[in-house]
């Protein structure tokens, strides 16, 4: 089954998927294209992979890491499915990343990689934007970079994982205004979900929606405001967001962020 | 006397209570912070900031200007101590098996008031609920190139308590000492006066970038030289006009009995 969270004629409610269309907990059924889309699950601690897959590390110069290279999230990053998400003026360099999110059905510590599927609750899709002009070199990719508000969009739907034969092997593709600009296959992950499990599980307890993002392949691109960027995959579903500008958000006369003038010419070749 | 909130087990919600030093008298009564069980009085995200104290970028040294670093941070540098990490006053420090030693990261908690998005330095203060007293556990990490998950991220690696101190008691929050004592012995002093970014300035540089939420934590940073602690070592830290937060560290068997 595919469950969301959705707001429709005032309220919010939960919902499933029903022939297409959004079935909502009071029994009526809507079209899609009728809600307001949040995130399918309200997170609390997510985890956020870098260079998980080996042709993205590749494709940043990096060598694939020995062991996971994990940041976190805040709620205040994520949106859900048709989304917008605020591109700043001035920024040189802001790509999509099309990331299988995994999500955590119970109370996990000390498992072991064959039995860690049976702590998932489902998957969902997540884009996890970056800002790359505010990278700096501590503690690496940092929150300005990858946390900021609302440049997470999530959903639109989570999906059982009863309903996913092999998440393992799972196609995914990022479109930018219909364009086809990155494309990969989760069975390409350095670390696959039975080992990020079992790794985060070892030192710390993970609770019911916790959620992992599992990182991304290769064919990052620039955006700009106006995009619409869908990220799909397979069996899971299509997300799609608005990047939009500053006058959106009514900001004109804070001083802009200043990119990282050091950075300029190579930022695309570093993470 | 000063106003904090504060949770007491058991109860639902925060109280507001009197507070003098260590003890607080609540409904007339006075009582020790070590008398009842008291629930950390936080509950929203917490972010913590790295190479905010200028002792620490100092002790980098040149190494900020050679790879991987290469220049000092430009903005603030954050991090998250995840809702599994969040303790209380008396709640013991899990040391996990294999590890002789944590350090202890003494940090003033900035209780954020109301929803924070692109504040002015001029305004930052009005967004401040109060002030708590955080102690940031970590497993001991030299570098800051990446996120240190396995060291900062363990359950129960983020004490804090033993109340929230209101704003308006904290005259200056960017000139209070803060002294951290290892079975009673005084191990490392310093004070906020030696934030890079001032209390004001980091929330005005944060909210740049991010919103903070009614609730949510913002730290200081964690100055320099963290005191190392091991197994059966008590850890207080106290931060002027805020309170001290006691805790003890025991092996992970003890730890998990508590729970």
């Amino acid at each position: 089954m595919k469950r969301a969270r959705v707001a429709y004629a005032g309220a919010v409610h939960e919902a499933v998927e029903t022939n297409g269309q959004v079935k909502l907990d009071d029994g009526r059924l809507v079209k899609e294209n009728e809600v307001v889309w949040l995130p399918p699950v309200n997170p609390r601690t997510v985890f956020a992979l870098g260079l998980n897959y080996a042709d993205h590390a590749k494709e940043l110069d990096f060598q694939a890491p020995a062991e996971p290279l994990i940041f976190l999230k805040g709620p205040n990053a994520f949106v859900g499915h048709r989304g917008q998400t605020r591109r700043p003026a001035g920024v040189e360099y802001m790509h999509y990343e099309c990331e299988l999110a995994v999500v955590i059905g119970k109370k996990a510590r000390h498992v072991k990689r064959e039995e860690a599927y049976q702590y998932v609750k489902g998957y969902t899709i997540a884009n996890d934007y970056a800002i790359r002009d505010y990278l700096e070199n501590y503690f690496r990719p940092n929150l300005r970079v990858k946390n900021r508000d609302g440049c997470t969009p999530i959903g639109p739907w989570l999906t059982d994982a009863a309903d996913i034969a092999d998440p393992m092997n799972l196609a995914l593709r990022t479109f930018v205004n219909g364009k086809l600009t990155q494309e990969g296959n989760t069975r390409d992950m350095v670390f696959d979900i039975p080992d990020l499990i079992e790794y985060l599980s070892r030192f710390m307890t993970l609770e019911e929606n916790d959620i992992i993002l599992t990182g991304t392949p290769e064919g990052l691109s620039d955006t700009a405001a106006g995009d619409i960027v869908v990220t799909e995959i397979e069996g899971i579903g299509r997300l799609e967001n608005t990047i939009v500008n500053d006058e959106v958000f009514g900001i004109q006369d804070v001083k802009k962020e200043e990119p990282h003038a050091a950075h300029r010419g190579r930022i695309h070749k570093e993470h | 006397m000063k106003t904090a909130l504060l949770k007491m087990a058991g109860t639902s919600g925060l109280k507001l209570v009197q507070v003098r030093g260590e003890e607080f008298v609540y409904k007339e009564k006075t009582y020790q912070t070590n008398d009842l069980i008291l629930e950390t009085p936080i509950s929203g995200t917490v972010y913590g900031t790295v190479l905010n104290y200028k002792g620490e970028l100092e002790l980098l040294g040149d190494a900020v200007h050679e790879p991987p670093y290469k220049k000092t941070p430009a903005a603030p540098v954050l991090y998250i101590k995840p809702a599994n990490t969040i303790s209380g006053h008396g709640m013991l420090i899990p040391l996990p098996e294999g590890v002789e030693e944590l350090q202890a990261g003494a940090a003033l908690g900035i209780v954020i008031g109301k929803k924070a998005v692109r504040i002015k330095e001029e305004e930052a203060l009005e967004y401040v609920a109060g002030y708590t007293v955080v102690n940031d556990v970590s497993i001991p990490y030299s570098s800051v190139y990446r996120p240190p998950i396995m060291q900062k991220c363990r359950d129960g690696f983020c004490p804090a308590g033993p109340w929230i101190a209101a704003r308006e008691d904290v005259e200056n929050p960017d000139a209070l000492s803060i002294r951290v004592f290892v079975n009673e012995v005084l191990q490392q002093e310093t004070t906020t006066a030696n934030l890079i970014r001032p209390v004001s300035k980091l929330i005005a540089d944060v909210t740049e970038f991010m919103t903070l939420e009614e609730g949510d934590i913002l730290l200081a940073g964690v100055s320099e030289n963290p005191p190392r602690l091991k197994d059966g070592d008590t850890v207080k830290i106290s931060i002027e006009s805020v309170g001290s937060l006691q805790n003890r560290v025991a092996k992970e068997e003890e730890w998990m009995v508590q729970l």
